[in-house]
């Protein structure tokens, strides 16, 4: 692929590191040189986020009213875990002991962009701030526990998360098509002697523009511009080749963009990622709902979730693995006049499971016909809180804005103590 | 009122003028009353502040902005020796001018300016799908029309929301205008009214189609009387007329008789459900509580011209696109987002606002006079370069914008294109129109990122992130423009014989518009040396890194 012939990557880094010595540290071309002891063995904690854009009707998937007039034509199957699923989601029930569903999920954004915003930072969009989402607090949180990882740490497999907000563009997701496809990796026409001479001479230029005080979207551009150069010239990129997985690892996942994305997002966690967001999006039902999900959504999802968790739990790898599975919100009980359900906040699930997470429970309750929480209600920070701890971060932990306001990771949400392992 | 506004400013000018030396002198305005006032209201938060505003910018950097952010490219070397020859006190005003006025500059203008409203009114995304209702190229000759005319800005805003016609250039009746309509109209029109009340009135209404906004004074009610006035508008598939829309079907908007969900059309009413589930009535009623005749005829009510009639006699209007246009220029607009206005999300600069507003509707809606008092502002003028005296004023960490520096941005993806188009010299064998705008539309895909939305969401990869610093280094468009081929841009530079310097020159003014530094020029000479006499390589390096800084890509 992409790496210099006839120059060993640790030479390439090292005339990198050698250019930039004489000039500011804000461009510091080759900030990987540390990678060098690729400790493997290592690797500590991931999470694969699944985002159902659209914002899914939950009451049909993971916590089911038969009978109810809310209740839909859907039936209710026992699981490998001590809670009841869709039938729709056969495969995923055989794997239910390894996820809890969380029935009692109660939020305020019933917009898309706001509903997506507030479900991926915990906070509520406010036009004065932007707020870092979880892959981007998790990637700053557990990237230096990483020395080794060479590419981005946090990937995002058909687009559609949340950026790095106040965290700076560094932090940003790095966005791929699900067929793991990195567009302009392979350097065009150019020896690795060529690029070194051309990142010295950009250098300059680059450099003298930051040392002009021209803001952070100057210094935010030169800290990108290493990071390209890390992953342009790493072996690691041979993760995202999903496509060299054998036929009938990639059909167990469906080969369809959403189990692709998932079998790429099991092979960054083999690389170190720690986090990694995979899009299924179409969920925004507001017509024709329930043939929608029987017959396209939920059998994609159902293959390629289970196929996850069984891929990752045969791997060894479910335990330090944390799967997070929701949408921006969920949908209304009440069923609409074009067969369809529309936004809906107050009453809804999303699903947990994996490393650091009791799995096959379902968390709280909802009224009969689904329109109201019954326990405790549980919020976007709460499930952030949540996932962090069990990936091992301090909830104390908190961010200094550039106006240097303190701001608590999770927004001080609280912990959903059934779920912690 | 305004024009005694205007008046009590001159004096307040010519005071400052006395005592401060530094403020905004009265040979800044160029005369123009509107550029006084900016430079009056933007100084004066400058003071509540205590904040000391940056140096005026460079002139070539300054030459470089307003050609990116008026004709979407940067300047080529020609155009910016040519600005260096006018030594006259008005040589920016004449540049300004020059660039909206001049035919040599029409074509640029109009392709500038139909971007960006394309990527309003229809999104990036807009009828690049197979089976797409929208034709962009409709769109696109639409806006391309209205702007090449100079269309007075509440005519352009009336012709988009009473559209009817075919969607497709070559099919009888086209009309591109009706294309920012043409997917909306699914579930009785909620993304048209959604839509509607954003990009032209802007407010943000989306959340009550379903309940009570949260934040702001919108009511569900106002939403569905806002729909009302769709509920005479359909979408028709053209059969037999694919061939116009390449990618896409031939559709056409038509006004048909509502009869009202009840059936009776000189009372055509809607009903929406309230989140209880209770059905409620709603006839068309406009924002402010002025509603029309709820006849659903047409030949007694058009519902959707009646709309466009409230829409551009409405204070939000003027606003709105006031804010818009400022936000262009300046990265940021008098509130952020720029489409979420009102009492929720108060304004940095609200008299000011308000004040450009009335202006701009005293100037027929003239889209040009607007960009000419910003461009000529002296804030508009002011350097990126942050100093003590104005660090606080940093909009990135949540402080409402004082204007006090330039803030840096990145160009789109579409003022790059442009701009290695016209810095290579390419356009001089461009392709026909049609066929540039489908190359730059396949280029664009790489970048667009959907969300899986009813709504169309969707965002760009060019954002400054790793796959854009890819594209950079190693996409076809820069292996391309820094090719050393026969003929090419690089090739002809290198025949100039010379020690390279020159053309090593050319390189910095084409890309970061300024000379080389010493440093830079020695480094340069490092790089034509070790290429031993081969000066076309040595200049593709430079060219690969000066397109590849921060400089180049961000507007400063």
């Amino acid at each position: 692929m992409s790496i210099p012939t006839g120059m060993s990557r640790r030479h390439f880094m090292k005339h990198m590191a050698g250019a930039s010595a004489m000039v500011a540290p804000a461009m510091m071309m080759g900030n990987a040189i540390r990678a060098n002891a690729a400790d493997l063995t290592s690797r500590g904690k991931s999470c694969i986020m699944l985002w159902m854009g659209g914002g899914p009707s939950t009451m049909d998937i993971w916590d089911l009213k038969p009978g109810a007039n809310t209740g839909g034509p859907f039936r209710p199957i026992s699981t490998s875990g001590d809670l009841q699923i869709c039938e729709h989601m056969p495969k995923t029930a055989k794997i239910m002991k390894n996820l809890s569903v969380v029935r009692s999920m109660s939020t305020r954004e019933a917009d898309h962009g706001r509903g997506r915003y507030y479900m991926h930072t915990g906070y509520v969009p406010n036009p004065n701030i932007e707020h870092p989402g979880y892959g981007s607090v998790v990637a700053h949180e557990l990237f230096d526990q990483r020395p080794y990882l060479e590419i981005p740490p946090f990937v995002s497999v058909g687009g559609g998360s949340v950026g790095p907000g106040f965290l700076g563009m560094s932090w940003a997701p790095f966005t791929v098509s699900s067929n793991g496809q990195v567009r302009n990796l392979k350097m065009a026409g150019m020896s690795e002697g060529t690029l070194g001479k051309r990142l010295e001479m950009l250098k300059l230029v680059e450099n003298g523009f930051i040392n002009q005080r021209r803001g952070p979207a100057a210094e935010d551009h030169a800290k990108i511009l290493n990071k390209t150069v890390n992953l342009m010239t790493s072996e690691q990129m041979k993760a995202f080749r999903v496509t060299e997985e054998p036929e009938a690892m990639k059909e167990m996942y469906g080969t369809n963009g959403f189990g692709q994305g998932c079998l790429l997002a099991r092979r960054l966690v083999e690389a170190g990622v720690p986090f990694i967001e995979v899009d299924l999006g179409g969920w925004d039902n507001h017509a024709n709902i329930f043939n929608t999900l029987s017959d396209n959504k939920l059998p994609v999802m159902d293959q390629a979730m289970s196929a996850l968790v069984t891929d990752l739990e045969q791997r060894g790898l479910l335990q330090d693995t944390t799967i997070v599975w929701m949408g921006e919100f969920s949908r209304t009980p009440r069923i609409n006049g074009n067969t369809g359900r529309d936004h809906w906040a107050r009453s809804w699930s999303t699903v947990v499971g994996g490393g650091g997470i009791n799995g096959g429970i379902a968390v709280g309750e909802t009224s009969a016909d689904g329109t109201r929480v019954e326990t405790e209600p549980y919020s976007a920070e709460d499930m952030m809180a949540t996932v962090c701890r069990a990936m091992g971060m301090s909830l104390e932990t908190t961010f200094t804005s550039k106006n240097g306001r303190p701001m608590k990771i999770a927004n001080g949400g609280k912990v959903i103590k059934e779920l912690i392992a | 009122m305004a024009t005694f506004s205007r008046f009590g400013l001159a004096i307040c000018l010519t005071v400052s003028w006395v005592s401060f030396s530094s403020a905004a002198r009265p040979s800044d305005d160029y005369g123009i009353p509107q550029v006084a006032e900016i430079n009056e209201q933007i100084s004066v938060v400058w003071k509540d502040y205590g904040i000391s505003p940056a140096p005026e910018a460079q002139d070539f950097e300054w030459v470089r902005r307003v050609y990116l952010d008026i004709i979407g490219r940067v300047p080529s070397v020609a155009e910016l020796e040519e600005f260096q020859r006018d030594r006259g006190k008005d040589r920016k005003k004449n540049l300004v001018e020059k660039l909206l006025n001049d035919s040599a500059f029409t074509e640029e203008y109009a392709r500038n300016w139909t971007t960006i409203w394309t990527n309003v009114l229809i999104g990036r995304n807009g009828g690049l799908d197979n089976n797409s209702q929208v034709s962009r190229e409709g769109m696109q000759k639409y806006l391309r029309d209205s702007f090449a005319r100079n269309k007075p800005y509440d005519q352009l805003v009336r012709e988009v929301i009473t559209s009817e016609g075919a969607n497709a250039p070559g099919m009888p009746n086209f009309n591109g205008a009706v294309n920012f309509y043409m997917d909306k109209l699914a579930e009785d029109g909620v993304q048209a009214t959604a839509k509607t009340a954003q990009i032209f009135l802007g407010v943000q209404v989306q959340c009550t189609q379903c309940h009570n906004h949260p934040f702001n004074s919108w009511k569900q009610d106002k939403f569905w009387e806002l729909n009302a006035f769709f509920r005479q508008t359909r979408a028709q598939r053209d059969r037999g007329m694919e061939a116009n829309n390449a990618m896409g079907m031939a559709m056409s908007l038509k006004n048909v008789d509502f009869r009202g969900e009840s059936g009776n059309p000189s009372q055509a009413e809607i009903y929406y459900e309230l989140r209880n589930g209770l059905i409620e009535v709603a006839y068309p009623t406009f924002i402010d509580g002025t509603n029309v005749n709820p006849n659903g005829m047409v030949s007694q009510v058009n519902r959707r011209e009646e709309l466009s009639k409230f829409v551009t006699d409405s204070k939000e209007m003027q606003e709105a696109i006031v804010n818009r246009i400022w936000g262009h220029f300046f990265g940021n607009g008098f509130t952020k987002p720029i489409d979420d206005m009102g009492p929720h999300n108060r304004a940095s600069h609200p008299e000011l606002l308000t004040y450009l507003g009335e202006e701009f509707r005293g100037a027929s809606f003239n889209i040009k006079e607007l960009i000419k008092w910003i461009t000529l502002s002296q804030a508009y003028g002011l350097s990126s370069k942050i100093t003590k005296g104005n660090e606080v004023d940093d909009p990135t960490i949540g402080e409402s914008p004082k204007f006090s520096h330039f803030y840096l941005r990145q160009m789109d993806a579409e003022q790059l294109y442009e701009s290695l188009i016209v810095a290579t010299q390419a356009h001089k064998t461009r392709a026909d129109y049609a066929e540039q705008e489908r190359m730059k539309s396949m280029w664009m895909q790489q970048f667009t990122i959907a969300f899986g939305t009813d709504e169309g969401d969707e965002a760009t990869t060019f954002n400054g992130t790793i796959p854009q610093a890819l594209m950079m280094f190693n996409g076809d468009l820069i292996k391309e423009a820094t090719s050393v081929k026969p003929g090419s841009f690089i090739a002809t530079l290198a025949a100039n014989g010379d020690d390279g310097k020159e053309a090593i020159r050319h390189l910095y003014m084409a890309t970061v518009a300024r000379r080389p530094t010493k440093n830079e020029m020695q480094a340069a000479g490092i790089l034509v040396a070790s290429h031993k006499g081969n000066t076309a390589a040595a200049l593709q390096d430079v060219f690969w890194a000066l397109l590849n800084s921060n400089e180049f890509i961000l507007n400063h």
